[in-house]
């Protein structure tokens, strides 16, 4: 069946990124404009081109707002960059960046700070260490007793997140004070409330080397797809590119999770929507979905903020009461066959 | 770019555990240009020479030599450029174009971040022109019939430019004319062929020299006329048959007998 324009052409490409990158620019001055103060988007524009002077509004929009926009977007193009490639790594459709245990040990090792309040280990730190503990114990099982292959990884990955999980509810269980709940489920539900500018550096630099090194990558990420025995006579050494890839993005989730707790669906949305859209080729496919994801959640924070304010709704619970649907609908009009992964 | 590569199979063992063997021993020569035909039942260990040829699997004892090269030896890539495959299972490509999966075969040939440059695609689209899937070229590969993906897999080790073009059961899900387009294209490129065949009569055609497996083991090799007799398919294939030279082609022609035949025949 011939396409109009094809799938894969550089024009639809191009055309597709410009689209994303009006919603993310809109999303943002959005973002910036509304909230329990609304403020004008001219005074919004003056702030940001630093011809306001010194007043509640700019320092609502340039020290409490414009922060979290864009700790928002980076964690969002992080997200779907980072499942995107992930859903290559282990040719499954249902994997996450929280498929190898990443965010549970986030979790639990914030959840142990909180409880057991380790000296003036904060809790981001609680929560990286977790991660990295999570994601070795995971490596190390999946290792034992000979080659690394995905299915004992991702096996590996679904027993460590199930016993951390349980880890942290005995945890939120025993505790008796509430402030310790409400820290802990920051984690669990994900939310971009810690956002500030001290916070935002790591998260935007590991993001930016992230997205530089896996598009580097988008090649050998292509041969992957049609399975481990093609991309060895297609000269791939598989073992050895798949650890440094796994590895690449275990350490972007960590830092995303550690600043932002385990927002669901993100990762696992974003990318099948660039696929369906672009194709699945991952030099056009990785910035689509970098993109996709930062409007995304850029948008997806907006609401959480605005919808029930003065209540604020956990970003997570709002990106999986939206995203899912979404999802659906686009599986549904993709006609068989052509769907990413029917 | 395309030239001949010439193969040795130096008593190449493949053992899963010990004592158990899928290969013993193989000796098989393929010299630069010709085209090679491995016969034998199922489980007969095809495959797994094939696989040790284009890299897949490392032979736990002996050497496969390309050009005089220890494969084993050779860097994933620089294997690549020498040696194109057709596996039996091509994988299943999860929304990329046929044109996409096709391109893949320029990779052993760049750096892992370089894009395709014009002269790539050129290739690309000649290489699908000759197997036949140029119309396929922007439809989704899982899409595809069974046949239709052989032909673009094919495509995609033509645009490798190999010295030496490994295909398991190539003909698998093909009809008849792609069969013979497929095996006339294989036997008149310059790189040598090495073909995994189910089918005696094809490969009695198209093969210069057949090797003959059974039980991971070399029984005979040489041309198809010698090879190819009545004793042996009762031998290996444990069915009666009736091997004839074809008045036309010249080629050995196999018809298997039924059972019920026998008497008849006497």
């Amino acid at each position: 069946m011939p396409e109009p324009v094809p799938r894969t052409s550089p024009l639809r490409r191009t055309l597709v990124c410009a689209a994303l990158t009006a919603m993310l620019l809109t999303g943002a001055v959005a973002g910036l404009a509304l909230g329990s103060a609304r403020i004008p988007v001219g005074e919004v524009l003056a702030a940001l081109a630093g011809r306001s002077g010194p007043g509640p509004f700019t320092t609502i929009v340039l020290d409490v707002r414009l922060p979290r926009v864009l700790l928002a977007a980076v964690v969002g193009a992080g997200l779907a960059l980072v499942g995107a490639v992930l859903q290559a790594l282990v040719r499954n459709p249902v994997a996450d960046p929280y498929l190898l245990g990443i965010s549970s040990g986030a979790s639990t090792g914030a959840a142990l700070v909180v409880v057991f309040g380790i000296g003036a280990v904060s809790m981001s730190v609680g929560a990286f260490a977790g991660a990295m503990v999570a994601l070795l114990v995971v490596y190390a099982m999946a290792r034992r007793g000979g080659a690394m292959t995905t299915g004992r990884l991702v096996l590996a990955g679904v027993a460590v997140q199930y016993v951390l999980s349980a880890l942290t509810s005995l945890v939120l269980v025993t505790s008796s004070e509430k402030e310790h709940l409400r820290a802990i489920l920051f984690w669990t539900l994900g939310g971009l409330g810690q956002a500030r500018w001290d916070t935002l550096a790591l998260p935007a630099l590991v993001l930016l080397a992230g997205l530089v090194l896996l598009l580097a990558l988008a090649r050998p990420l292509d041969l992957l797809l049609v399975g481990e025995e093609g991309a060895t006579t297609l000269g791939l050494e598989v073992g050895r590119f798949r650890a440094v890839a796994f590895v690449l993005a275990s350490l972007v989730t960590a830092v995303l999770v550690t600043v932002s707790g385990s927002i669901g669906f993100v990762g696992l949305m974003v990318p099948h929507a660039a696929r369906m859209v672009v194709g699945a080729a991952h030099r056009a496919l990785l910035p689509v979905a970098a993109l996709g994801g930062a409007a995304f959640l850029v948008l997806a924070d907006l609401a959480a903020r605005t919808v029930a304010a003065p209540q604020e709704i956990p970003v997570g619970v709002l990106t999986a009461l939206t995203g899912g649907p979404f999802f659906l609908w686009l599986l549904r009009r993709s006609p068989r066959g052509e769907g990413a992964w029917a | 770019m395309t030239r001949a590569c010439a193969l040795h199979a130096e008593e190449v063992s493949y053992e899963v555990e010990r004592g158990r063997a899928l290969l013993d021993k193989v000796t098989l020569e393929a010299r630069p240009g010709e085209t090679v035909g491995v016969v034998g039942p199922n489980g007969s260990g095809k495959t797994t020479l094939l696989r040790c040829v284009y890299g897949t699997l490392r032979p736990t004892r002996g050497r496969i030599l390309l050009d005089g090269d220890d494969a084993a030896a050779l860097h994933a890539k620089a294997r690549a450029r020498k040696v194109a495959a057709v596996p039996q299972d091509g994988g299943v490509g999860f929304g990329l174009t046929a044109r996409q999966v096709a391109a893949m075969g320029r990779s052993p040939h760049k750096r892992f971040w370089e894009g395709d440059t014009a002269r790539d695609t050129a290739r690309v689209a000649e290489a699908l022109e000759r197997a036949g899937a140029a119309a396929l070229a922007t439809r989704p590969f899982e899409s595809l019939s069974g046949g239709e993906r052989q032909r673009v897999l094919v495509a995609r080790a033509l645009a490798q430019g190999p010295a030496l073009l490994a295909l398991d059961e190539p003909t698998n899900h093909l009809d008849v004319r792609y069969q013979w387009e497929l095996l006339t294209l294989v036997r008149d490129l310059p790189a040598t062929g090495l073909l995994a065949l189910h089918d005696l009569n094809l490969a009695a055609y198209f093969c210069d020299r057949l090797y003959v497996l059974d039980a991971g083991r070399v029984v005979a090799s040489g041309p198809p006329g010698e090879v190819l007799t009545e004793e042996l398919l009762a031998r290996v294939y444990a069915v009666r048959a009736e091997v004839r030279v074809h008045p036309r082609t010249g080629a050995p022609t196999v018809v298997y007998l039924p059972p019920g035949l026998e008497d008849a025949r006497r």
